[in-house]
């Protein structure tokens, strides 16, 4: 094992930190979805060695967690006060709550909210930190490290301090000033709001849109706004914390279904329109399916053609939460609708955020014109959340420009080429050396399990050795056992950092022992031209009829799978 | 020996025809396999007591019984049974209402006034008509938002980290910029620690949630802001209000609620009422607030959005207003969005407080950071405020100015808010609403036609806003919740001078008066 750490020392300064040159024009594919049926990934599972491992590993944690606790609260009481009353006050936080985050949270807490500086481009520079309490508290070091940065959600590279966005921003904050101080209500609307919102709708393909200053409000207050009581909202399992927030605010009934699973979506529909609302049994006002484009954890994306299909018969409101699609998915880079080729009238309420694809910061809900009348007079976020400032307003406004190549043509088609292809050659190279993946292969997030809860800070501390960042989480963000990587990859990110990427995950993967996969969700050794096609639907075939299928694991060297990979990432299907 | 047995225990006085029954029964009794060991189970479980045998075969029965009775479900079930082309014509029969209802005339009316400002806002502003009119409707009370050594602060800071950071704070998302804006503001409060959330409309639903869980109690001013509503429906605590601004009132509820919770485990209670209230405008007795909440032993969360960065010498907030230690309240939550130009909100309290918030507050765990550029402006906007007592005192001077063009002198409203507040409420006098016998919404009317009228004379004010009304809520829900009163509202602003303040003021009771003698709303009962 006497490999060299892939350590790399980034061609700084500024130039090419944000946003990397392109290597070659084949690195570029657009992202369009083929084929007639939607594909449900297959998830791949460890050996069972690993599964039992995993659970064994979190309880020994949960037993070394007790047993510490048991000596702590009797020899070291100090350290166990916030837990206990206190001189008539309960304590602020339940003992059993707040277990998770003192056993097993605490122990690789230097993995998150790592301090950075500067742009989160294509590089993103850390703030060096220590911690001589075993992370209870963390200490500068005053010292900075520049990584490849995996983290942020920088899909198209907006993320800059120097071009078109960042030009127009300072020009805006020449000409506005820095902020509206007003909520849309009062008088927090200008001119450049509408724009932007006009932008939003044409560019989402709506008749109308209104825009909130943050993306987590614009969930929590649209609900409120669309349903209410004698209203039911059907939602996905894994849909983010905001829909759940605004789902809980808007007093509806609330039921879940397994994750883009549209059968068990058909037989909820079925169950619940036929026998009506509980008690009572009158007929629902309204039914709101709640799904999100892109899930930001698993990297699937959601069944639009099958929704679609069922709204046409089952007649409920459809709310699609583009936080992440939006920009990052679809040969336009207008979302899913664009992606599956389903006309955004398709859909009722589009939603979707500014902080991701756009490098901007808050939300928007797009829908019909007598929709976004509506709401913007009885939506809490439009009446008394302040307006969004002028140069976020701005980065948004330009950054759509260049994405519709109004600005700039040939930049934007560029960015979304240049993910499209980063997303497909990283996911590709990751399943031919051998790791479990999961999600849809055109989705820029890419999610490599790791199972084991000690899995989760090593691979971080691997990776950040070799001077990538990356974004590790565990539970509860993720279910107990499928701990994982998450990799956002952007447009901003070249060949070369992907590869470097891939070196870094091969060689972590031997020492970590994270090479798991058994070849069923692809990646498998090549076959001659033209036959991995059918080779794929053969195998799939035969997994849905349930009989044996002949796989052999992949497990490419890392020349192989950078040498081939170009090309491959072309075909239909992996 | 079957028939000796029979005999000798039943004697001869049965006939033989029965003796002969019997025997054929016994008889085929015993051919049955495994009847021997029912018989010596009879035989042993009798012991020369035959009502123990009754007893016995009594529970037998009961047993039987009760195996073979129909299942019922003991709880009531409401499913009704439908077959697959039942729901097929239930499915086809239902036409939901469409998504959005039709807009009601008034909120037409809303959509149609609302003001677009073309270009910068700031005290005067050019509106889409063209026309530049006084601003008196933006919380920019200091006309920082166009201050240039804050706008070229900025622009550095979007050449340095452009405009989003692309990541919430728990996944690189904190930036340097952050860290140092919670530590200014900590510091500016008088705090240990501080956490910054993307928008300070979101901050307070989401700090109460992070502590107050189910079979948690809450004691609110009963008119609290909408985001307090809206976090203590989300926390699912018990929620009791106190009349507002009585302190009498608070004692008797938290009485109530430390003699309801006596003998029961003891759980976490929390008062939570604001600095200024957005709704009235008036000021909260923070002395006589903490020296009731350490007498109960609750826990304060403090909304100071419309007062921090106002009252005080520095634009500390209520703490400094009223000379009461901030270490006196566990949390004080304000925002960054209105006087001090910036963006966010904030939530200062103790280092444990505010480190649960990074994992459990909701709209700071799953939302981006806030923008650099806004992180940069809130700590300048501070430091200013801190260094510069100047600032506060121009604005204090203007609405010293404002106030006595519209409080005495108007005969048709008053004003509702603290001598200190720049936010000037007006509500119409109670003998005016009586006379006229004015609806809310008549009143909402009415006000919405001053601000008009105002507009018209070249100052743009606003209406306090009422907090929507949730869908399907019934009349009978509404009538118990508590509703702001129609009012207007009024931003003072140290942008303008004195003069200009002071003629700003005269047109808007002008405007007042000509909406009021107006032929519209003449109509005296």
């Amino acid at each position: 094992m006497q490999k060299p750490l892939t350590l790399f020392s980034p061609p700084s300064p500024a130039e090419h930190a944000a946003f990397g040159p392109l290597g070659s024009r084949q690195h570029l594919y657009s992202s369009r979805f083929v084929g007639t049926e939607f594909p449900e990934p297959i998830e791949d599972e460890p050996p069972y060695y690993f599964l039992i491992t995993t659970y064994i590993s979190y309880l020994i944690l949960i037993i070394f967690g007790h047993v510490r606790d048991f000596f702590g609260k009797r020899f070291m009481q100090d350290s166990y006060k916030h837990l206990r009353e206190r001189d008539g006050y309960a304590p602020l936080n339940s003992d059993f709550d707040n277990f998770y985050i003192r056993r097993l949270q605490l122990r690789i807490n230097d993995c998150f909210r790592r301090p950075v500086t500067g742009v989160p481009g294509r590089f993103i520079t850390l703030l060096d930190r220590e911690s001589d309490d075993f992370n209870l508290s963390f200490k500068l070091k005053g010292t900075t490290t520049e990584t490849l940065n995996m983290s942020s959600y920088n899909y198209l590279g907006f993320a800059q301090s120097e071009g078109e966005c960042a030009d127009a921003a300072e020009q805006s904050i020449r000409k506005y000033g820095i902020s509206f101080c007003s909520p849309r209500a009062d008088c927090g609307t200008s001119d450049l709001h509408l724009q932007v919102e006009n932008q939003v709708a044409n560019f989402v393909g709506k008749e109308a849109a209104t825009i909130h200053s943050m993306g987590f409000v614009t969930n929590a207050t649209i609900f409120p706004a669309l349903v209410g009581k004698g209203c039911l909202i059907i939602s996905d399992q894994l849909n983010h914390s905001s829909i759940r927030f605004g789902a809980r605010l808007s007093g509806a009934v609330i039921d879940m279904f397994k994750h883009n699973d549209m059968s068990e979506l058909e037989r909820l529909l079925r169950e619940r329109i036929s026998q009506g609302q509980p008690r009572t049994h009158r007929p629902w006002r309204k039914i709101l399916v709640a799904v999100e484009g892109l899930y930001s954890m698993e990297g699937t994306l959601a069944n639009l053609p099958g929704l679609v299909a069922l709204r046409k018969k089952y007649k409920f409101a459809l709310y699609v939460d583009e936080a992440h699609s939006i920009g990052a998915i679809g040969p336009r880079g207008r979302g899913i609708c664009d992606y599956f080729g389903i006309p955004p009238s398709e859909v009722d309420i589009l939603m979707g955020t500014f902080t991701k694809s756009f490098g901007a910061n808050g939300g928007y809900v797009a829908g019909s014109q007598a929709l976004i009348d509506k709401i913007r007079v009885t939506n809490a976020g439009n009446i008394f959340g302040e307006t969004p400032t002028p140069a976020v307003l701005t980065q948004i406004s330009v950054s759509l420009k260049i994405i519709n190549g109004d600005l700039v043509p040939g930049q934007g088609e560029e960015r979304l080429q240049r993910l499209a292809f980063n997303s497909r050659y990283l996911r590709l190279g990751l399943k031919r050396l051998g790791f479990i993946v999961y999600g849809h292969d055109d989705s820029p997030i890419i999610p490599l399990l790791l199972y084991h809860p000690a899995k989760i800070p090593a691979f971080s501390h691997e990776m950040l050795k070799r001077k990538i960042a990356v974004v590790v989480v565990g539970y509860p963000a993720t279910p107990l056992i499928s701990s994982r990587a998450r990799f956002c990859v952007s447009a901003a990110h070249t060949k070369d950092d992907l590869d470097r990427l891939l070196a870094a995950c091969d060689q972590a993967g031997d020492v970590l022992q994270l090479k798991f996969s058994s070849g069923v969700a692809g990646g498998q050794e090549a076959m001659h031209d033209g036959l991995m096609n059918e080779k794929q639907n053969e195998m799939r075939a035969r997994l849905e009829s349930g009989s044996e299928v002949v796989v052999t694991p992949p497990r490419w060297r890392l020349e192989d799978v950078i040498r081939c990979g170009v090309a491959d990432v072309k075909q239909p299907l992996y | 020996m079957n028939t000796t047995y029979l005999s000798t225990l039943h004697g001869t006085e049965l006939p033989t025809s029965a003796l002969h029954f019997i025997d054929t029964v016994v008889a085929s009794f015993h051919r049955i396999p495994g009847s021997a060991i029912v018989i010596r189970y009879i035989r042993s479980s009798y012991q020369n007591d035959p009502i123990r045998s009754l007893v016995e075969l009594f529970l037998f029965i009961f047993a039987v019984r009760y195996l073979l009775a129909p299942t019922y479900s003991t709880k009531k079930n409401k499913h009704v049974h439908l077959t697959e082309e039942e729901i097929e014509e239930l499915v086809e029969d239902w036409t939901p209402e469409p998504i959005a209802t039709q807009e009601t005339d008034f909120e037409r009316v809303e959509n149609e006034r609302r003001p677009v400002v073309v270009g910068p806002s700031g005290p005067k502003v050019k509106l889409q008509n063209g026309r530049t009119v006084t601003n008196l409707a933006s919380y920019n009370h200091y006309n920082f938002a166009n201050h240039p050594e804050l706008a070229q602060k900025a622009i550095n800071t979007v050449r340095t980290y452009g405009v989003g950071p692309c990541s919430p704070p728990g996944f690189y998302g904190t930036q340097d910029v952050h860290m140092k804006s919670e530590a200014d503001i900590a510091s500016h409060v008088g705090l240990p620690a501080a956490i910054i959330y993307a928008q300070s409309f979101s901050t307070i639903s989401s700090v109460i949630p992070a502590f107050c869980k189910r079979g948690d109690v809450i004691v609110a001013d009963k008119a609290v802001n909408f985001p307090i509503r809206k976090g203590m429906q989300i926390s699912r605590s018990t929620v009791r209000w106190y009349e507002h601004n009585d302190m009498k009132d608070l004692e008797r509820v938290l009485q109530r609620v430390v003699k309801e919770g006596r003998g029961k485990p003891l759980t976490r209670r929390f008062i939570v009422t604001e600095g200024l209230f957005e709704n009235v405008g008036d000021m909260v007795d923070l002395p006589a607030l903490i020296e009731l909440k350490l007498k109960y032993k609750f826990r304060l969360l403090l909304d100071e959005t419309w007062s921090y960065g106002i009252l005080g010498r520095s634009g500390k907030g209520v703490t400094e207003h009223q000379n009461v230690d901030p270490v006196n309240i566990d949390m004080i939550i304000g925002g960054l969005a209105g006087a001090l130009s910036s963006g966010g909100g904030f939530c200062a309290g103790t280092e444990e407080i505010v480190e649960h918030q990074r994992l459990s507050a909701a709209a700071y765990t799953f939302s981006a950071a806030l923008p650099a550029l806004l992180a940069t402006t809130a700590s300048e906007t501070v430091t200013l405020l801190q260094e510069q007592p100047g600032i506060i005192q121009g604005l204090r001077e203007n609405i010293r100015t404002m106030w006595p063009q519209l409080d005495p002198r108007s005969e048709w409203v008053r004003c509702t808010s603290a001598p200190d507040n720049p936010v000037m409420l007006l509500v119409l006098k109670e003998q005016v609403v009586e006379e006229r016998k004015l609806s809310i919404l008549d009143q909402e009317n009415l006000l919405q036609d001053c601000v008009d009228e105002a507009l018209l004379n070249g100052v743009l004010i606003t209406r306090l806003k009422a907090m929507p009304i949730a869908l399907g809520a019934s009349p009978r829900e509404l009538s118990k919740e508590w509703q702001p009163p129609p009012a207007l509202k009024v931003c003072v602003t140290s942008g303008l001078s004195k003069k200009e303040t002071e003629k700003a003021g005269i047109t808007i009771r002008h405007a007042i008066t000509t909406v009021m003698k107006s032929r519209k709303w003449q109509r005296v009962a």
